[in-house]
């Protein structure tokens, strides 16, 4: 677990990335983990289909805070629908390595909020046929 | 020296380290396991443990209704663990309730003596540092009668302020007050404000889930009107408890939850009720858990309330002094930072450090802290702390398991670069 902190976590924690909120956000969604109260929220800018912005807020543990940060950074220029289909190894492959099973709830905190922000979107969508 | 340290702190409880078994079995990682998270649950001795297979292996059988042998052991057993609890917090036998917890006792009231009593208008007084248990019901109390929750304020340091108690009190039914904050370990100044109460009219209930564990104890001297503990928080089983009530009112109050044992005659349509305690203890009662609760009753007493509570205010002590060198780090400690007025908990934040970060790195040294609201998110708000990190002490305690903390605080320092 201590293996878990190393330099590039410790940094996206201290300094994270596209932290803050978004003025005219298309989508957004929050969540809290209500066993140790990690906040995230997720905030998207949605241009034809594609994320064009993306900020998060909120608190909590390195674990949760530097994972929504790397997240944040790998969903720019995506596709909504290929957002709502995100798999867990997308974080795996970042924080994955030496996590508790007690831990791994803040971990997918972000990834939670993201797609809950995502499908939530899609649903209102109309069907393209 | 750490060695010696350990022997002396456990011969001044008369107890050995191999009483509590867990406490010898090293961690998956091979560290020795140092359990600092006593006021979320303690660990259990030998005998407790024992009780258990005893009771089931050799007399399991109802209570209060066989007539064969084991069924008269079992209930003998029973009875004798609830004179044992009344002896331990000085009350009478018939004002000893079986509950499953301090929460199911504190409903009990909330329930029974509260949808009785308590009426639009009147206020039901708390204070800012309620654990949810003694929160929660009393708001669902409020919202089913109209009634009106205050709170007594705690300043900084998790101190109760008595400045405004007197307006507080007035046209108030019920203080409901925790013994000992299980987030700061605050000792609540009960011999000002039971007084207090009671000439303002009010009745007061004791969350005592971090009293009766910790300190000496006696309801009749202390004058609560109740006061709710459970067992697992002081060497006993879980799902075990005790709700104590002057016995005047649980003559008065109406059953809580209804059904067979807690009646003594009963017909198609009209049922008359058990006398206390039995009223109060509906269906088949956690036998076995009560007899082990009165084991780990009696081993508590047999190391004396005094010694323990001087036990802790020493370790207490102790870990502040050796963390108050982590000040300089950034190392921040919260509630009354004075042993006597605390019962061996203490929070603190390390740095940056988020507090379940610092519970992940603790625990690859095998160190057992809380990391969280601690049931007291009100608190935290008031306070600003989104988390923090709680060590907690119990007998089994020593200043090696202090040491044990603080080495694992220099790790986390090395870990997160500070």
């Amino acid at each position: 677990m201590d293996d878990f902190y190393r330099d590039y976590i410790l940094d996206h924690y201290r300094s994270p990335r596209n932290f803050g909120t978004l003025e005219h956000a298309d989508v957004a969604a929050e969540d809290i983990n209500p066993l140790c109260g990690d906040q995230i929220k997720m905030e998207l800018k949605v241009d034809d289909g594609v994320v064009t912005d993306v900020r998060f807020s909120g608190k909590g543990c390195a674990i949760s805070q530097a994972s929504a940060s790397m997240l944040t950074e790998h969903i720019k220029g995506m596709k909504l629908a290929d957002v709502a289909k995100l798999p867990k190894d997308v974080v795996l492959e970042n924080v994955g390595i030496g996590i508790s099973p007690t831990r791994m709830k803040c971990a997918m905190l972000g990834l939670r909020v993201l797609k809950s922000a995502a499908i939530g979107e899609l649903a209102n969508w109309p069907d393209e046929e | 020296m750490r060695e010696a340290i350990e022997t002396s702190s456990f011969d001044s409880l008369r107890m050995t380290p191999g009483d509590f078994p867990i406490l010898q079995r090293p961690t998956s990682r091979g560290k020795r396991l140092v359990y600092l998270d006593s006021a979320a649950t303690s660990q259990k001795p030998r005998t407790v443990i024992d009780s258990l297979s005893e009771y089931y292996e050799q007399y399991n059988a109802n209570i209060h209704r066989g007539v064969y042998e084991i069924a008269q052991r079992a209930t003998d057993a029973f009875e004798a663990a609830r004179v044992k609890l009344a002896r331990f917090i000085g009350a009478h036998t018939s004002e000893v309730i079986w509950v499953r917890n301090t929460t199911e006792a504190i409903n009990l009231v909330a329930y029974s003596w509260g949808g009785e009593n308590i009426r639009a208008g009147d206020a039901i007084l708390l204070t800012e540092l309620e654990h949810h248990s003694n929160l929660v019901p009393w708001q669902l109390l409020a919202q089913r009668t109209g009634a009106e929750l205050r709170f007594i304020p705690v300043d900084d340091r998790g101190r109760h302020v008595l400045d405004d108690l007197d307006s507080l009190l007035d046209g108030c039914k019920l203080v409901a007050i925790a013994h000992v904050s299980n987030t700061l370990g605050t000792i609540a100044p009960l011999e000002t404000i039971i007084p207090r109460a009671h000439a303002a009219g009010a009745l007061v209930l004791v969350d005592g889930a971090q009293g009766a564990a910790h300190l000496p104890l006696d309801v009749k001297a202390l004058d609560a009107d109740f006061y709710a503990f459970s067992g697992h928080k002081m060497l006993g089983p879980t799902g075990i408890g005790v709700l104590y009530g002057k016995r005047a009112l649980l003559d008065a109050m109406p059953p809580f939850l209804s059904g067979g044992d807690m009646i003594r005659r009963v017909g198609y349509t009209r049922t008359t009720f058990n006398d206390p305690p039995r009223k109060f203890e509906a269906g088949t009662s956690n036998i076995a858990d009560a007899i082990a609760f009165g084991v780990a009753v009696d081993y508590l007493s047999a190391l004396g309330m005094p010694s323990v509570r001087e036990h802790e205010e020493r370790l207490t002590g102790y870990a502040l002094q050796r963390l108050e060198r982590f000040e300089p780090q950034g190392l921040a400690i919260y509630g009354p930072r004075d042993p006597q007025r605390s019962s061996g908990v203490i929070s603190f934040n390390f740095a940056d450090i988020h507090a379940h970060d610092l519970a992940s790195i603790l625990d690859t040294e095998g160190v057992c802290i809380r990391a969280g609201h601690h049931c007291t998110m009100p608190l935290m708000e008031k306070m600003g702390w989104s988390a923090t990190a709680r060590a907690s002490f119990y007998v089994y305690n020593t200043e090696a398991d202090v040491d044990a903390l603080c080495d694992g605080l220099e790790k986390a320092a090395r870990v997160f670069r500070l």
